[in-house]
């Protein structure tokens, strides 16, 4: 609750971090101006880019009281503009899964280095974000918690896997530590509801704590407030659940 | 859907680019989230000469009706100016394949 009284101020600015084999990898970082101590929320950008809209996501975490960091996946296909280099990391195979992870990993190191965190991470993702970031739910045993924005082809049949992606997530479950949330439209066709629901009943046969929010009239990407698919109903439901489960399981 | 399947075909030609004109050999072309049109999905074509550049392309994000409309399009004038050009159907491609 907010007095209109308190200061207010944050922090954003692109930083450099180790990522996966000691690379350095870049990363738009936003926190609160204050000492703290805050939790922290890693932001997976989706597959066209280091965008300007997870950037504004990222922003948006640091004024609601959270360390939002952003790391460049796409950063070694560089330098160019976020675009581009999106463009070369699709033309040869996506992010490796194996790299990502790692860069998560790193992610987390450098957060717990701040003086001003307060120990707890949490990770979201939209879209292929999504998907990492079940794959790093069921990588990264210490995240504190996990949420998944319609993430595609979590399941995925053995003609989909590739070099980069050659586990589908879904067979990652059982290792899954973090408390999971789930945001999905159903009308999405990527994932569909049936898949949705396969992945529900996976995190329930492994005993993983989650919650999966489903939103009719709602298809994929409704949070993007730039696009025909935006749905502002449904996602400032899906926004106050987002609050609720990172208040929930990185504040206490 | 998020989608780094793309599909390739193998190009002979130009592409004017940030840096001027340039050769191309590769077009990508996938459908997913456009990172500039302001739409949920588009279908993406890279030109490119070497995938491997950032920035080496002629890019274009439009909407799936704009490219049936295009691939109709492309479908007549190629057939128009073939019809009208029938005496120098050598081709580049066989030009520069046979070497």
């Amino acid at each position: 609750m907010t007095t209109g009284r308190e200061y207010e101020g944050m922090l954003a600015e692109t930083i450099r971090i180790t990522g996966d084999g000691g690379d350095e990898i870049g990363a738009y970082m936003a926190r609160p101006l204050g000492s703290g101590p805050y939790p922290a929320v890693i932001v997976l950008h989706h597959m066209p880019g280091w965008d300007d809209a997870t950037k504004e996501i990222t922003r948006k975490f640091a004024h609601y009281g959270y360390i939002g960091i952003d790391p460049n996946l796409h950063y070694r296909e560089g330098p160019g503009s976020p675009d581009d280099v999106a463009a070369v990391s699709r033309a040869a195979g996506g992010v490796p899964d194996s790299r990502c992870v790692a860069d998560v990993e790193g992610t987390m190191e450098y957060l717990r280095s701040l003086p001003y965190h307060n120990g707890k991470i949490g990770i979201i993702g939209f879209c292929s974000g999504g998907r990492q970031v079940y794959l790093c739910a069921g990588s990264i045993p210490d995240l504190d918690a996990a949420v998944d924005c319609w993430g595609g082809r979590v399941i995925a049949s053995a003609d989909e896997l590739t070099a980069q992606n050659p586990v589908a997530p879904i067979d990652m479950t059982a290792n899954i530590k973090a408390p999971v949330l789930g945001i999905f439209g159903n009308d999405d066709q990527s994932p569909p509801p049936a898949e949705v629901d396969a992945t529900e009943e996976e995190l329930k046969k492994h005993g993983v704590t989650h919650e999966f929010h489903r939103y009719d009239g709602a298809g994929h990407g409704f949070f993007a407030v730039d696009r025909p698919g935006y749905r502002p109903v449904q996602a400032t439901e899906a926004w106050g659940e987002v609050w609720k489960w990172f208040g929930k399981y990185l504040r206490a | 859907m998020c989608t780094w399947i793309i599909e390739t075909a193998e190009m002979y030609g130009s592409g004017k680019g940030a840096d001027g004109w340039f050769r191309m050999n590769q077009a990508n072309v996938y459908y997913d989230h456009p990172y500039d049109a302001p739409l949920d999905h588009a279908l993406m074509i890279d030109f490119v000469a070497d995938p491997t550049k950032p920035g080496n392309r002629v890019a274009v994000e439009i909407s799936a009706d704009s490219a049936r409309r295009l691939i109709k399009s492309i479908e007549v004038a190629l057939q128009t100016g073939v019809d009208g050009h029938a005496h120098d159907l050598t081709g580049a491609d066989e030009v520069v394949h046979a070497g």
